[in-house]
């Protein structure tokens, strides 16, 4: 008698990694709710009610006077500023390490099979730019542009540059590090083609590599710029100029009606990138 | 020197298991126009991949002109490599490209990557490209985007490419397996045409072995990384090609299933 073959779901072949699997992260939930002292009733306690309250209810309304507003406007312009130009310098850095950083661009894959085959000269080589500029991305991405912005204000004083500066360095990490998964995850069949033609590496990514992923690279790009807006804002808070450094003066002197209209004014410049780039997008 | 490739007892195993080709031994002449049949799995594809440059040998010898391919890296490989023109099986087209970038992709090799940039904002040696086009009989999409086009089209462009890189050498892995029956016919005429008008060696892979008999002075039967026979069309029995195909599913129903091989684990 024959019996229906089902090889891949016997008993004998279970495997025991999603058990272990849901262990370890209900573990590591109530491991974390415990260390990292999650106590919601706090929140409802009279004093941080009290608190909540006062702020919620200094906020508004939201000061809206011609002479504060006027007073915003160069500092609003200042963070769109600091997004733009750190986001140019965060591709130009990005770009290159990134595409340095892809694997089947640098060191694997089709692309290198046959040059490096029988050379571990060559080999050597281009592993050791690969995991330079792969462990570059990671060192500018792991440390926080806070930081960044910290360090930069040491180095060039107070102003609106070391928050350019920062967005450039911290988001030149990210940005490298998703162009290169961009780029890794091509179709490397037209790549092929290219090669057989006796092309060189920049044309085959010229040609083959940077057309297939245009869509994908340029809303990404503007996606972090969008994320750039927000954190420039953020950055004012170390002295880096723009709507941040407002948010701080307010926040010093108890005027939680002017944080609102700061954030509200945040909010439109925010929605307006994405309009902005959404519009872009469809250009593609 | 009038051999153009010499293969001895060439093997490639992928990733240290799959075994694609085991010991052929292959003798391609100048100029001469061989057509490689074969059951799915044989091993052309990869022979092909070989004979182009794009992947090496794991044992044997496989001699280009003469030459050792081992000790091609770097410029000499890039400029071997010019002088051998694919044609692949899903034409491998950069789809968001318009068709005379395709087309001029030809001419990489010997452009400078300045001058290949630049032709991505105004193509260079446009007549040159309507001109591939014309031969191939599509130059009014000369300007169309290549996604655009239906599978033959895209085909032709594949072919205009080739023309454009003006090689010594023609391979073709299955150029026809995504056509209708009356175009294949005349794609397979149009590259012997080309073959024999300007010289070039031709090798070509297809799963129709009437087109293979009816066209070409030289058939190479290919099953499980081996070469079984090679012989003129004359000399290829009924019972040679059930030997060929033996096991293999009817010819005509396979077709669907052929076209995508399973990529080797070297595309990831």
């Amino acid at each position: 008698m024959k019996s229906p073959a089902r090889p891949y779901f016997n008993s004998e072949q279970k495997s025991l990694f999603p058990y272990l699997f849901t262990a370890l992260f209900l573990f590591a939930l109530v491991d974390s709710w415990r260390r990292v002292g999650v106590d919601l009733p706090l929140l409802f306690e009279r004093q941080g009610r009290e608190n909540l309250f006062k702020f919620i209810t200094g906020m508004f309304p939201p000061e809206h006077s011609a002479q504060f507003l006027s007073l915003m406007l160069r500092p609003a312009m200042e963070t769109i500023q600091i997004s733009v130009l750190g986001t140019l310098i965060a591709i130009a850095i990005g770009f290159p390490i990134g595409l340095l950083g892809t694997r089947n661009f640098s060191v694997g894959g089709i692309l290198n099979e046959a040059d490096t085959s029988g050379a571990p000269g060559r080999y050597a080589l281009r592993f050791s730019i690969y995991c330079a500029a792969r462990g570059l991305l990671s060192l500018f991405r792991s440390i926080p542009e806070f930081v960044w912005a910290f360090m930069f204000v040491r180095a060039v004083g107070l102003g609106p540059f070391p928050g350019v500066l920062a967005i450039g360095v911290a988001y030149g990490g990210m940005l490298g590090k998703v162009y290169s998964e961009i780029f890794e995850a091509v179709n490397a069949r037209p790549l092929e083609a290219l090669q057989s033609t006796g092309a060189n590496k920049l044309q085959i990514f010229f040609y083959g590599w940077l057309p297939q992923v245009l869509p994908n690279f340029v809303s990404y790009t503007l996606y972090r710029w969008e994320c750039a807006v927000r954190a420039s804002a953020v950055l004012g808070l170390v002295g880096a100029g723009g709507l941040g450094q407002q948010i701080e003066i307010s926040m010093r002197m108890f005027n939680f009606n002017e944080i609102l209209t700061i954030l509200i004014i945040l909010f439109v410049m925010v929605a307006a990138v994405d309009v902005l780039s959404s519009k872009i997008r469809a250009l593609l | 020197m009038t051999d153009q490739y010499r293969l001895e007892d060439v093997g490639k195993i992928y990733s240290g298991r799959q075994v694609a080709l085991g010991g052929v031994d292959l003798l391609v002449r100048r100029g001469e126009k061989v057509a490689l049949i074969g059951p799915s799995g044989a091993g052309k594809t990869t022979l092909f991949r070989l004979l182009n440059l794009t992947i090496r040998p794991t044992s044997g010898k496989l001699l280009l002109d003469g030459a050792d391919v081992v000790d091609l890296h770097g410029k000499r490989l890039r400029d071997a490599r010019r002088k051998i023109g694919t044609i692949y099986q899903q034409h491998n087209l950069v789809p968001r490209l318009k068709v005379v970038h395709n087309v001029l992709c030809g001419r990489l090799g010997q452009w400078s990557t300045a001058r290949s940039l630049w032709s991505l904002a105004r193509p260079e040696e446009v007549d040159a490209a309507y001109h591939a086009l014309k031969q191939v009989g599509i130059q009014e999409k000369i300007f169309s985007r290549t996604d655009e086009l239906s599978g033959g089209q895209q085909q032709r462009v594949a072919i205009a490419r080739v023309l454009l890189q003006n090689p010594e050498v023609v391979l073709a892995d299955e150029p026809v397996s995504s056509v209708d029956p009356a175009l294949a016919s005349s794609i397979v005429k149009l590259l012997i045409d080309i073959s024999e008008n300007t010289h070039k060696t031709l090798l070509v892979n297809l799963h129709s072995v009437d087109l293979a008999l009816e066209f070409f002075p030289r058939i190479v039967g290919m099953r499980s990384g081996t070469t079984l026979f090679d012989l003129r069309p004359d000399q290829v029995t009924e019972d040679l090609l059930e030997d060929l195909y033996a096991g293999d599913q009817a010819e005509g129903e396979s077709v669907d299933m052929k076209d995508e091989e399973p990529s080797p684990p070297i595309l990831q």
